[in-house]
């Protein structure tokens, strides 16, 4: 499966079908979109809306909470989902994210440390101290993945989710040691429980991210066919490879900002969508940025009305029905790869 | 596709007494390591018991006293249950816990308190209780087990990612349960699910301890099996071993083990594997007569040491586990690599 990126060994669906999925995933946005906007604990109806006009309060609930929150789903979820995408290109392998390589967890390991020594800096100070860490924990994950033969496939995503875990021992120990626990374990559990307007806004930058992996598509398929390969192309492969290792380190960090640690996202729907649509990085793009947004939002609703008026964190959610998917996709993928 | 990990390790080499000093003949011979090994817990033992006593003697051996129990049952629950499960694995750097047997624990604990809320939970019997979930983990993973490693022979790495997913899974909806029970409910959850090493729950300890011995007094008979067991199923069974029935039979009384540990100190991701694939170089030998006893003494040792030295220099005793987590992640990546790198 991974020397093998466009020539897809999933054979590419028929045109009715792809189009189906694709009018199905529009759909759903907009459907999930609107009901992201209406569910809540305070009455914010289309009637009470009409009702009370622009200064009524669930006019102000509207802008200043439904409104953010909803499009800080929409975007988490989308560039999540590329973020995936393209850490998958970067490797050469289909099972890893930020999440199973460490990138999350030495970007978590930032954030304490601009809490502890700037304690007084901005969120954008310390989501670019976060995105830094998270590009060293890119650099430090595919320089130990060149020792993995490239044949295990399933070896990679191992070799990752173990550095995470010893950059997370390290983290937690200094977290211990400095009575900030509490706090750790605040952030990374994902959710959008408090985002509100003002206070959001930085999940934007991880939205640009996506644009500019649009912009890059292309390159990011040459890529994926290996160094050599690209090489030949004339395509300078460490500066697309740099380009996107930043990528994947800021939407890391945006969302860890915003939103916290969500598993399995940018694993799940990247496969989902080549087993929709094949392989092409750039027809990939508004596939997994769409079928991205649409699963985290699914997930969110779920999350705050299943015991309502209180809320599950999302992450919770996400972790069983994206370990789920990925159970599926390893059992089913895995028994062929070898 | 089988990698070296799964190969059966290499016979251990024979000690040639001829031409070399007395001191290495013994040395070779694994009752003499066992029996050092011995003497340096009971060094370890008295140290943490008689030193550094704040107030009163007779009230700081009582809580030591718990403590030192504690780190024992672990140290036997842990070791023992992954020797066996390399042996019946035929792998080295699989762990129960890394295969989401520890998570799975915790699941079966808030679903009980879930279907029957915590005042029954209270009510009831705490040994009922106890068995109850002892009896439902073993049955739900045997079940596990059969279906992952009973059928055709998959390829390690794959099953250790799958065991990885399965624990986020299972945590994921335990997380979730808790989050469904009354504030209440899961305050009782939290209180009965952990003991800690340092403040052990007396009940909890007797009942974890009693279970360890009689799993290890049900291996007792077994223990050539699972040498036969080393050489790889197709041996065993021309060897006539019951291969199925005896598997069935072991991944039984590995995952009593592995509850018994986690009701204790909760999961402990690396731990074993750091001290069997050190047993297996210090014993000298493959056979689990000298295997098991040598992984839960060494166990002992970096659980007791570790302590001593975090709390006694360092001051920090609380973060063991995190210590032992980062020790042994860095060993498993060597591990991994070391054998992908061929």
């Amino acid at each position: 499966m991974t020397a093998t990126v466009v020539a897809t060994s999933t054979p590419t669906p028929t045109r009715p079908r792809r189009t189906w999925v694709g009018v199905l995933i529009g759909v759903s946005l907009v459907v999930l979109g609107a009901a992201s906007l209406f569910i809540g604990v305070s009455d914010v109806s289309p009637a009470a809306l009409l009702e009370g006009g622009a200064d009524s309060t669930a006019a102000f609930l509207l802008a200043a909470s439904r409104l953010p929150r909803t499009i800080a789903v929409l975007l988490v979820g989308a560039s999540l989902g590329i973020a995936g995408l393209i850490l998958q290109m970067l490797v050469r392998n289909k099972f890893v994210e930020p999440g199973t390589t460490g990138v999350t967890e030495f970007a978590t390991l930032g954030m304490l440390v601009a809490i502890v020594l700037w304690p007084g800096m901005a969120v954008m100070g310390k989501m670019g101290v976060a995105a830094a860490f998270g590009l060293v924990g890119t650099w430090v994950f595919l320089r130990v993945v060149r020792a993995v033969p490239v044949r295990q496939l399933v070896l990679v995503p191992l070799v990752g989710i173990m550095l995470g875990g010893i950059v997370g021992a390290v983290t937690a120990f200094f977290a211990y040691r400095l009575d900030l626990l509490q706090s750790l374990s605040q952030w990374s559990q994902g959710s959008f429980a408090t985002i509100m307007a003002g206070r959001y806004e930085y999940v934007w930058i991880a939205g640009i991210m996506v644009l500019v992996a649009w912009v890059a598509a292309d390159r990011f398929s040459v890529i994926g066919m290996g160094e050599e390969f690209a090489t030949n192309l004339g395509l300078n492969y460490r500066r697309v490879v740099a380009i996107g290792m930043v990528v994947v380190a800021v939407i890391t960090a945006a969302v860890l900002v915003t939103a916290g640690m969500i598993p399995f996202l940018g694993l799940v729907v990247p496969n989902i969508v080549s087993l929709i649509i094949g392989d092409n990085v750039r027809r990939a793009i508004p596939w997994v940025a769409g079928l991205g947004a649409v699963f985290v939002l699914a997930c969110d609703i779920v999350a705050r009305t299943v015991r309502f008026p209180y809320e599950i964190p999302l992450s919770v959610i996400v972790g069983i029905v994206g370990a789920g998917l990925f159970l599926w996709l390893l059992l089913r993928k895995g028994s062929r790869a070898h | 596709m089988r990698t070296d990990i799964t190969a059966a390790p290499p016979p251990p080499v024979a000690a040639a007494a001829t031409g070399r000093s007395r001191l290495a003949a013994l040395w070779a011979r694994p009752g003499v390591r066992l029996g050092l090994l011995v003497a340096v817990v009971a060094v370890l033992v008295a140290v943490y018991l008689f030193t550094a006593v704040p107030g009163s003697l007779s009230y700081a051996l009582k809580i030591r006293g718990l403590s030192v129990i504690a780190m024992v049952v672990v140290a036997v629950a842990v070791g023992v249950s992954t020797v066996v499960f390399h042996t019946i694995t035929q792998n080295r750097i699989l762990t129960p816990s890394i295969m989401g047997f520890d998570a799975f624990y915790m699941l079966i604990s808030t679903v009980i308190v879930f279907f029957l809320g915590s005042t029954a939970f209270l009510r009831a019997d705490p040994v009922t209780l106890w068995l109850l979930q002892v009896s439902v983990m073993v049955a739900f993973s045997v079940f596990l087990f059969t279906w992952l490693f009973g059928g055709k022979r998959r390829s390690i790495h794959l099953m250790l990612l799958v065991g990885i997913v399965l624990g986020t899974f299972f945590r994921s909806l335990t997380e979730w349960m808790q989050r469904m029970l009354d504030p209440l409910d899961f305050q009782v959850l939290t209180d009965t699910a952990f003991a800690s090493l340092t403040r052990p729950d007396e009940t909890l300890l007797l009942l974890t301890g009693i279970l360890v011995v009689l799993a290890c007094l049900a291996i007792q008979p077994l223990l050539r099996t699972l040498d036969v067991l080393t050489l790889g199923e197709p041996t065993a069974v021309g060897l006539g071993v019951n291969h199925r029935r005896v598997i069935m039979a072991l991944f039984a009384i590995v995952s009593v083990m592995v509850a018994a540990s986690t009701a204790l100190v909760g999961p402990i991701l690396f731990f074993g594997l750091i001290v069997a694939n050190l047993a297996y170089s210090y014993a000298g030998t493959f056979r689990h007569r000298w295997t098991l006893p040598t992984a839960a003494l060494l166990g002992v040792v970096f659980l007791l040491g570790g302590q001593l030295l975090l709390e006694r220099l360092f001051g920090f005793g609380g973060s063991l586990s995190m210590v032992i987590e980062f020790a042994g992640g860095l060993f498993f990546l060597y591990l991994v690599l070391r054998k992908g790198a061929r």
